[in-house]
């Protein structure tokens, strides 16, 4: 490719981050590849949230750069930073609909504010999306009168709303049944390829994430321990790479919040 | 020892000064974002039924009691001296220097403050706030800036209502009930009470209430820490720092209106 065109969508350099003395990241760096599919896969509480939102630029890193579209989004104005985010999506981990609006009004939140549409058209563009993730019958339902998986598939289809450039999918497949975890699978695999939009996807669910990720990071530790194409991370070596991929207990990446020593807490502090 | 009483002491002072000042950013970033009149009119008139036409009840009913009170105490001391076709000026000059703005301005804190405070707590701590910032949709200018305005009309509005219902009931009292003379009552009242001097310094106050417990309230939500205790913290400190702020300025504003 030639150099010109930038082939990254989202590029990390050298970022550290730390909350309070807890250093979450140090000196990481990661690329997102445009018009693909990435996912992020790490222990729970190791950052990947986090990362998420440094991206968003809600938090600012403590060093490194973020070069979104070539923006580098830790030194943007609120301005222009609002300006960079019209043209990326957050799917938050909690769903996050605005609870004092229908399903239908959350999913047409950002289109009403951001263009000028008629509300014809702006009502096919939600139901369109509405079908897509299965919840057009659901239209008129408040955000509490959804089951947990299903508010989640209704902010999948708020975080669609606008075809942004760059989504990022905070653990998507959550809380999903087989049948709704395939179609979520597809969509995201669809609406990447469909509308070239580049896609960051975090999650636990290693086989759903190894059948559409074209490029896989895993982090533990405050850095990346492996990255490659689903291919190459089966056949990696690292004892720390196979240990997340078959989801064993015991092993180089650490299952619990660093804590000290198990048995001599149960004991008292008695060593 | 004393260094570090004084080390903290600044400290405090200093967390304090600091809390103003980025509650004063943030709301200059609410207010004088540019307005968009379009999308921003519909979500100021829903505020100003939640914020304003909902409290509607809690301020007549407290102003018709109060007004009603206010006139069988002062009949009690008026009639002694035989000067109780007074009672007109008392009850009306009390409410609308006094008691209209500085009431509504505690019922307003209680009813549509902490409202206001658990609502964007809630939304913050639900992701709500979050999720609109990554929509490229500033939460202070979609969230925070109608509720503002809206308190900012509210008040007002509320306090003329709470002494003018406060009047009426005085004039229940005093004239239907205690038989003061109704031509009296108001005639004096009418002749006592000024319209710069009284209704206007009233409204002011009221106008000065209203910035400042609706603005308590925001930042109050806007910053709660995002969890239940939180939020009930933040709740509670919108009370009771918003009941303090308008006793404390009622008297600061009393001073320089009538004091001299
Ligand atoms: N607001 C906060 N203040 C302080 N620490 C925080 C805050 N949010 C997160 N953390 C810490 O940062 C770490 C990373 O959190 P993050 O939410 O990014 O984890 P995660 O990788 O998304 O985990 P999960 O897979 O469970 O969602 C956690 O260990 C958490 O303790
Ligand atoms: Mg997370």
């Amino acid at each position: 490719m030639p150099e010109s065109i930038p082939q990254y969508s989202v590029e990390i350099e050298q970022l550290s981050f730390s909350r309070g003395d807890r250093p979450i990241y140090t000196d990481i760096n990661m690329r997102f590849p445009k018009g693909k599919v990435t996912a992020i896969m790490g222990p729970s509480g190791i950052g990947k949230t986090t990362l998420l939102r440094l991206i968003g630029g809600q938090i600012k890193p403590d060093s490194g750069s973020i070069v979104f579209r070539g923006h580098n989004i830790p030194t943007l104005g609120r301005k222009k930073l609002y300006q960079v985010r019209q043209d990326m999506s957050m799917l938050f981990q909690s769903g996050a609909l605005f609870t004092d609006m229908s399903v239908f009004d959350n999913v047409a939140f950002a289109i009403r504010e951001h263009t000028k549409l008629p509300e014809d058209i702006i009502r096919t563009m939600v139901l369109l999306k509405l079908e897509a993730v299965g919840l057009r019958g659901a239209r008129d339902l408040m955000p509490h009168e959804l089951s947990g998986g299903m508010a989640r598939r209704a902010a999948l289809a708020r975080a669609i709303a606008l075809d942004p450039k760059l989504i990022m999918y905070d653990e998507p497949f959550a809380g999903q049944d087989p049948i709704s975890m395939g179609v979520i699978v597809r969509l995201i695999k669809q609406l990447n390829d469909s509308l070239g939009l580049t896609s960051i996807v975090v999650s636990h669910d290693v086989p759903e994430v190894m059948s559409i990720a074209d490029y896989v990071y895993i982090i533990a530790d405050q850095r990346v321990i492996g990255k490659g194409t689903p291919k190459e991370l089966l056949i990696n070596e690292s004892p720390l790479v196979q240990q997340f991929m078959q989801g064993l207990p015991d092993g180089p990446v650490p299952f619990h919040y660093k804590a000290e020593d198990y048995h001599c807490e149960l004991l008292g502090g008695i060593k | 020892m004393i260094l570090n009483m004084f080390q903290s002491v600044g400290e405090a002072v200093f967390d304090r000064f600091a809390g103003v000042g980025r509650a004063s950013i943030m709301l200059f970033g609410a207010l004088f974002g540019i307005p968009n009149f379009r999308k921003g009119f519909p979500l100021f008139v829903k505020q100003v039924y939640v914020v304003g036409v909902q409290s509607l009840t809690i301020i007549m009913v407290s102003g018709l009691f109060i007004g009603m009170v206010l006139a069988l105490q002062g009949y009690t001391v008026l009639v002694d001296y035989g000067a109780e076709d007074s009672l007109g000026p008392m009850v009306g000059l009390s409410l609308l220097r006094e008691l209209g703005p500085v009431v509504t301005g505690l019922l307003f804190a209680g009813r549509a403050g902490s409202a206001l405070t658990a609502e964007i707590g809630l939304m913050k701590s639900t992701e709500q706030l979050s999720s609109m910032e990554m929509m490229a949709i500033d939460p202070l200018r979609r969230v925070v800036a109608p509720r503002f305005w809206a308190g900012l009309f509210c008040m007002p509005l509320l306090a003329i209502i709470f002494s003018t219902i406060g009047i009426f009931g005085g004039h229940l009292v005093g004239v239907e009930w205690l038989g003061i003379d109704a031509g009296n009552f108001w005639s004096i009242m009418q002749s006592k009470v000024d319209l710069v001097d009284d209704v206007f310094n009233g409204v002011i106050k009221s106008i000065v209430f209203a910035i400042v417990v609706t603005w308590i309230a925001l930042y109050k939500g806007y910053n709660a820490i995002p969890t239940a205790d939180g939020i009930s913290k933040a709740t509670t400190d919108t009370v009771v720092q918003a009941s303090l702020a308008v006793l404390g300025l009622d008297f600061v504003l009393t001073v320089f209106m009538f004091g001299g």
